[in-house]
């Protein structure tokens, strides 16, 4: 039930329970910044559902992806501010 | 699943509540039946976390009925738009999809209102219901400091829900007046079911402070959410907190609908009373039609799955209980209209076009929306103007006509179907 996930953001290591999606991954790195908006500006997840695309990151090398759909999986790379 | 071009009977678009229940109807009436999610998830969003966790009997029913029934899934399917004759142009993450279909039921479901403020674009402001899906999945909220804000009845599921994962809810305020809170618990009492809900949930968030006439009206921080100034229309006060959940209610997903030439009557897909489209062959149920709930999205499903099943005999004697699910739904949407000042609260520099970054100011000199996104690239960004063309029509008035496809971000593989084909 509760088995652990290891994954890295931005090259640090984070641990999740499975069924953690990659946003939460990302917040629990301790970041709040995923992307940087066409003016610069700090924008994190907005809808939670795959709508508003403000949770953009990219994981394993494919940039866009939405971390909110996206579930954790062993030794995944993901970068945000991208 | 793997194969590039799929063919159904029926094909069912979004796994919520309208979609479950007609993909079962159509799947246990003998039709080949698929059931495409954007999610790795059954439910939607109002169910999210269900088929992990079950704690919701009737999610646990439906989700059971639907693995009983002969109806394949096709998650983390993203539709993009129709393709040639009866197709449907979709992706999944091994690859891209072209999906056939004989009877199309489009069961895509609402998404949150949200509209502009001050500092409204700073990480920590969720949508109340993208929040608790977040928390669903892992996203910390123990110890933190929630104020939510907006309007609707999600406010309060919301707010409970958050509390029982640990966080401190800092407040709830609903924008729309006591006065007419309480005339709509009055009506509720035509729905006991409901009122009841309505009491537990208030019981749950007791000794926080719930208020009503209150909307927010700034967010403060640098480069996340520190604090929320919220107003009664006389007096403004600010509330420190970590993260704002705030919504202005739900607004039906009619992207898909719109492409495939779909007629909207005040916003919403108009259906005839067997759930069918004014496309020949394709059906809508759910929010699409009208914002009711889960419990007029199962009926609405079931009808339109027994309809492309050829079982429109079969649908009538499901017509009152529709009938009754869709007074609940007017009665909502009287209950918790927008006043006013929530249409207001953007200052000229604050960003309305998340994607594009357009100010109020900017978007606010055209004449319609049509206008503003050939001059502002307003709704043009990734996210198709899903935000900020629901929140023009509210703060402007302008309607969203037409979408052209591919109604979200895709690969370019997925678009050019032919051309693989031939490869392959």
């Amino acid at each position: 039930m509760a088995d652990q996930i290891q994954l890295r953001v931005n090259g640090k290591t984070v641990s999740v329970t499975a069924g953690t999606v990659v946003a939460a991954a990302v917040a629990l790195a301790g970041l709040t910044r995923f992307r940087r908006s066409v003016r610069g500006e700090a924008r994190g997840p907005l809808c939670g559902m795959g709508i508003c695309m403000e949770c953009r990151v990219t994981i394993n090398g494919q940039t866009h992806a939405r971390s909110c759909q996206t579930v954790c999986e062993e030794a995944m790379e993901v970068r945000t501010d991208e | 699943m793997n194969e590039t071009r799929l063919r159904f009977e029926v094909v069912v678009v979004g796994a919520g509540p309208a979609g479950l229940a007609a993909a079962c109807a159509a799947a246990e009436n003998g039709c080949r039946t698929a059931l495409l999610d954007d999610t790795p998830w059954l439910g939607g969003q109002i169910w999210r976390g269900q088929q992990a966790h079950p704690t919701h009997p009737q999610a646990a029913r439906w989700v059971e009925r639907f693995r009983r029934s002969k109806a394949s899934l096709l998650d983390q399917c993203t539709v993009l738009g129709p393709g040639d004759q009866r197709t449907l142009l979709a992706e999944r993450p091994d690859g891209p999809r072209q999906i056939e279909w004989e009877r199309l039921i489009l069961a895509t479901g609402g998404r949150e209102l949200f509209l502009p403020f001050p500092g409204w674009t700073l990480p920590g402001n969720f949508g109340p219901g993208g929040l608790q899906s977040l928390a669903k999945h892992g996203w910390p909220v123990a110890g933190k400091r929630i104020v939510l804000a907006g309007s609707g009845p999600l406010l309060l599921a919301v707010g409970s829900g958050l509390r029982k994962m640990g966080a401190n809810i800092v407040s709830i305020n609903e924008q729309a007046p006591l006065s007419r809170l309480i005339s709509f618990a009055t009506e509720l009492l035509r729905w006991p079911d409901k009122l009841a809900q309505a009491a537990r949930l208030k019981w749950t968030v007791r000794g926080t402070p719930f208020r009503c006439g209150v909307w927010p009206v700034a967010v403060e921080g640098g480069e996340q959410v520190r604090a929320v100034a919220l107003s009664d229309g006389s007096r403004r006060w600010t509330e420190e907190c970590d993260l704002l959940a705030c919504g202005f209610g739900l607004a039906p997903n009619v992207e898909l609908p719109l492409a495939l030439g779909c007629q909207l009557d005040g916003g919403f897909v108009r259906v005839d009373p067997c759930q069918a489209s004014s496309v020949a062959g394709v059906y809508a149920a759910g929010e699409l039609t009208g914002i009711g709930g889960a419990d007029a999205a199962l009926v609405e499903g079931e009808i339109a799955g027994l309809a492309a099943s050829g079982r429109e005999g079969a649908a009538r004697p499901l017509m009152a209980r529709r009938a009754a699910w869709r007074r609940f739904g007017a009665a909502l949407a009287a209950a918790f209209a927008l006043r006013e000042e929530v249409a207001r609260l953007a200052a000229a520099e604050t960003v309305v076009c998340r994607c594009e970054d357009v100010r109020f100011d900017r978007m606010k000199s055209f004449a319609g929306w049509r206008d503003a996104k050939l001059q502002t690239r307003c709704g043009m960004g990734s996210c198709q103007g899903r935000v900020c063309g629901a929140a023009a029509k509210v703060l402007f008035g302008w309607g969203m006509e037409s979408v052209r496809p591919p109604v979200l971000p895709a690969r370019v593989e997925s678009l050019c179907p032919v051309r693989r084909d031939k490869v392959s």
